[in-house]
């Protein structure tokens, strides 16, 4: 099969926003492949707005974040509006291979909605590099909402918490108890919090925790800081009982950030760490680089013998790399 | 950039609930180093190509183990080209070699059938699979 010749990054734009999917995915492999053409399509996109809704769901594996996604989908379809999802899995560390398998969830509910699963190529947090320019591609493209489904998490898979106007945690019955949910971390930075497989035990159990943990939030201080207590819905994925509002409490936020200045606020901050990760990934790729010369090998080899201690072969590496930060760090 | 690991849409047909093989294909893949879109069991043509269209997919794997290979796997492929899609097909599973060559006159790139070694599998789907770098 020899492709007739691509059309550029702007042919491309203009198709998809004529409404052509395959233009559309076409942008976000490109998006995903990073370099100058994803440059050049971030550039083709108008500068910072208020448009669109990014929702993101995110929770430890297995609580039902795709489930719960494909029900969402169902009900965004009765309402007649026309989602996007962003589908995120973990690539193998070892073979830099995934299985991509979040549709598998959806199936039958994502008629009309855009779905494209996308694996995390080594970068840590719960969601791909890619991520926020392809949301911003997705919501440009009059998407609405897009929905971010994020790896299964831990409590420190935070990133959600900024690619996201809203982010939605997914727990379920038996996850912790209340010292857990007290403790620091994802819990804190949820807009919407849940509480799936409602129907079975326990589940008013996990509410109550959570509702526990909100109290104390309202007397430390922190409730008055975030100007919002976060909402508990309670949900059953397998027959979508609650997901009405689950999507009502996530639309609520999303126009109660729109009232003040939260919206700003948060896409503000969502650009600060997309600058902090792309910063984090060019010296990621200088390190790369230093290690694979011949001075590197060597004191690599060092290391890894025992003879020479990490932090000297640092101030070495670093001695090749031209201006020196100051040590110790 | 080059070197994005290809990305593979695999799916089972119809009314056939023989998903063990798919499975490990799709791990088989996984381990070579390719991003495997996993839909499982009881697809049809139009919603594999959808999605094959929505995730830019370098090949479609199809398994077949209820002796409807001659009817859905060319199904497959005139599906993809009804939305202009000249995504590869790669059909496997229980499929004689007389019908392998019918397949294969019917468009599908490539048959694998019972024994096929996972060298065989990866081997096959690299072949097909070529992400263009437009």
């Amino acid at each position: 099969m020899s492709p007739s010749p691509s059309p550029g990054p702007a042919a491309l734009l203009r198709v998809a926003r004529g409404g052509d999917r395959r233009a559309v995915a076409r942008l976000i492999t490109l998006v995903e492949r990073g370099g100058d053409t994803a440059l050049e399509i971030a550039g083709l996109l108008p500068a910072a707005d208020d448009a669109g809704h990014v929702i993101g769901i995110t929770g430890a594996p297995g609580a039902g974040k795709s489930s719960l996604t494909g029900r969402l989908l169902a009900c965004l379809a009765d309402a007649g509006r026309t989602p996007a999802v962003l589908a995120v899995d973990p690539s193998s560390p070892l073979t830099g291979g995934a299985i991509l398998g979040d549709r598998v969830r959806m199936d039958g509910f994502a008629a009309g909605a855009f779905v494209r699963s996308m694996a995390t190529r080594g970068q840590q947090g719960g969601l791909a590099f890619a991520v926020p320019a392809t949301t911003r591609l997705l919501a440009h493209l009059g998407f609405d909402p897009v929905i971010v489904e994020t790896t299964g998490v831990g409590q420190v898979e935070v990133d959600i918490a900024s690619a996201a106007d809203t982010t939605v945690l997914v727990t379920s019955p038996g996850w912790g108890d209340a010292v857990q949910a007290n403790k620091a971390g994802l819990l804190e930075l949820a807009d919407v919090l849940v509480v799936n497989k409602a129907d079975r035990p326990g589940a008013r159990d996990a509410r109550r925790d959570l509702e526990l943990m909100l109290d104390l939030g309202h007397i430390s201080g922190l409730e008055a800081r975030a100007g919002r207590r976060p909402e508990i819905v309670l949900t059953v994925a397998t027959t979508g009982d609650g997901v009405p509002e689950l999507l009502a409490a996530a639309d609520a936020h999303r126009a109660s950030l729109a009232a003040g200045d939260g919206l700003v606020a948060r896409r503000r901050r969502g650009r600060r760490l997309e600058l902090a990760a792309t910063l984090e990934r060019s010296l990621r790729a200088l390190v790369d680089t230093a290690m694979d010369t011949p001075a590197g090998r060597r004191v690599l080899a060092d290391v890894e013998a025992g003879t020479m201690s990490p932090a000297d072969a640092c101030a070495v590496l670093l001695a090749g790399m031209g201006p020196q930060p100051p040590r110790g760090a | 950039m080059t070197g994005a690991p290809p990305r593979i849409v695999l799916a089972k047909l119809g009314f056939d609930g023989h998903d063990r093989g798919l499975k490990i294909v799709a791990r088989i893949l996984r381990d070579a180093g390719m991003e495997v879109v996993y839909l499982g069991l009881r697809q049809t043509p139009e919603g594999v190509a959808a999605v094959a269209e929505q995730e830019d997919a370098d090949a479609v794997g199809i398994s077949m183990h209820n002796a409807s290979h001659l009817t859905l796997g060319p199904a497959m492929v005139e599906a993809l080209r009804a939305l202009g899609l000249a995504t590869p097909v790669v059909v496997g599973g229980i499929v004689p070699a007389d019908d392998a060559e019918t397949l294969r006159a019917a468009g599908v790139a490539a048959v694998l059938g019972p024994g096929a070694s996972a060298p065989e599998v990866v081997a096959a789907v690299r072949r097909v699979a070529v992400p263009d770098d437009g």
